[in-house]
């Protein structure tokens, strides 16, 4: 059974998948730490509501977001028109269109992670390191984000593996054209619906391994967050 | 207090008793849906759910055991492999109504006919999933009898059913899809029709009663209405053909 199994285990959807969570999660981690210090250390006016949208991903139907990229970014849309007239670029039909809708659902992840690590740094190291005539740039980069960053660096492996299991926006947005923008998820629902349960089944096992092993690491790093 | 705890636990299990569930290829989707009322109301008490999807979705749906009474689909293909499968009830298997393939474009298109999707500005064309969307297998019948097929399939985006064929051109996110007439026809204005796709088998629509059915009855009663000349009437409006 194995063996059979394993030949129909097809690694392009697969190999996709990685690359556009890797992307995804790049991005996300650069947003996510910004929008995490401003969070964090900042009195911002409609702080509150702006975390409250940069989260929303989390809680809201993937359609919702699908539709919203189609709107927002589809070449009906002004940006949309604009970037084909222009660059003959669209992110519909395109693997892009699959690391837009992931970075949004996975920067919520990285943002909480990096928001609650900044606040749980002592100040007065803060406060020590400028006292030492150390910018304010050189206090964050050399004292702030080191003490921060097992919190960020769990909150950007959660962050991966939910940039992988990115689904409903994505199809709607990217397609799932095999070969270009064809990602796990959607091998495993095309498969499924054809009836093709061996394809699944393979597609779904290595999927679900390599995610088990994103958050066995993931907990590793939160455990070693100063509390 | 009693009673009326039995009364509300009761009350499902009666309305059930008179519920039919329909799994419908996505393209009858407006026509069943005013066909169903008209049967209501020849038979009291009955009431007809619906389960519209790509025909093939709805063959796995049923084999996997779905609660489904009538089971129409979009092809001979789909009905064939649910015979094999022994999901049906064989000799309740009749064609109902057809249909025909459309090349569609958004407004304006420079593409006239399927010759023209291998012009360079065509840069998607929207079909269905050949695995699992009957409109898809007819359309993949048709290019490779034009020569077509293995050259334009690095543009081809598949689609979930032929309703989201016709949402990707009507949106204009691909240059040209491949439709049925019926489907067509309910997006003018959106969508231009630029010619009648030939070469490929007949579009023609078999219904059948699941084999597994618990309103067998009322079942046939459906598949016998859909032939009757009420359904076949509301069938020809929406752009369906005789069987």
């Amino acid at each position: 059974m194995p063996t059979d199994l394993w030949s129909q285990f097809d690694a392009a959807p697969l190999a996709l998948t990685l690359r556009v969570a890797g992307v995804a999660t790049v991005l996300a981690l650069l947003l996510g730490v910004a929008l995490g210090w401003v969070f964090a250390r900042t009195r911002l006016p409609g702080r509150g509501l702006l975390e409250a949208v940069c989260m929303l991903p989390l809680v809201l139907p993937p359609t919702v977001l699908g539709y919203g990229i189609l709107v927002l970014m589809g070449r009906r849309s002004a940006l949309g028109a604009w970037l084909r007239e222009h660059f003959d670029y669209t992110v519909i039909f395109n693997w892009h269109g699959a690391v837009i809708a992931s970075t949004l659902v996975a920067l919520p992840l990285v943002l909480k992670g990096a928001s609650s690590a900044f606040s749980q740094v002592d100040r007065n190291l803060e406060a020590a390191a400028r006292t030492l005539r150390q910018s304010r740039w050189s206090t964050f980069v050399r004292v702030t984000l080191p003490l921060a960053w097992p919190g960020i660096l769990a909150g950007t492996l959660l962050a991966f593996a939910r940039a992988m299991g990115e689904f409903g926006a994505s199809l709607m947005v990217a397609g799932s054209i095999p070969g270009q923008t064809q990602t796990a998820s959607m091998a495993i629902y095309d498969a499924v619906q054809a009836g093709r349960d061996d394809v699944a089944l393979i597609l779904a096992l290595v999927v679900s391994a390599v995610s088990v092993g994103i958050l066995v690491l993931s907990n590793r790093f939160l455990q070693r967050t100063p509390s | 207090m009693k009673r009326l705890l039995l009364l509300l636990t009761a009350l499902p299990l009666l309305a059930s008793a008179e519920a039919l569930t329909v799994s419908a290829a996505a393209s009858l989707t407006d026509a069943f849906k005013e066909i169903a009322p008209r049967f209501e109301a020849t038979r009291p008490g009955a009431t007809v759910r619906f389960n519209f999807a790509a025909s093939g979705v709805l063959l796995q749906q049923i084999a996997q055991g779905a609660p489904v009474d009538v089971f129409a689909s979009a092809d001979q293909d789909t009905m064939n492999r649910s015979a094999e499968l022994k999901l049906i009830k064989t000799e309740t298997r009749r064609d109902f109504a057809s249909n025909a393939l459309m090349l569609v474009t958004p407004p304006g298109s420079p593409v006239k006919s399927v010759r023209d999707l291998t012009r360079d500005d065509v840069k998607h064309v929207a079909v269905g999933k050949i695995a699992s969307v009957p409109v898809g297998r007819y359309t993949q019948q048709a290019l490779e009898n034009a020569q077509l097929w293995a050259p334009l399939q690095p543009k081809l985006v598949f689609a979930d059913n032929v309703r989201q064929v016709l949402d990707y051109v009507s949106r204009g996110e691909v240059e040209a899809g491949f439709v049925y007439r019926t489907d067509a026809a309910l997006a003018k204005g959106k969508v231009h029709i630029a010619m009648t796709v030939a070469g490929h088998t007949p579009v023609t629509y078999p219904v059948a009663v699941v084999a597994d059915s618990r309103h067998a009855a009322l079942s046939r009663e459906f598949v016998a209405f859909l032939g009757g000349t009420e359904a076949q009437a509301i069938l020809a409006r929406h752009g369906f053909g005789k069987p």
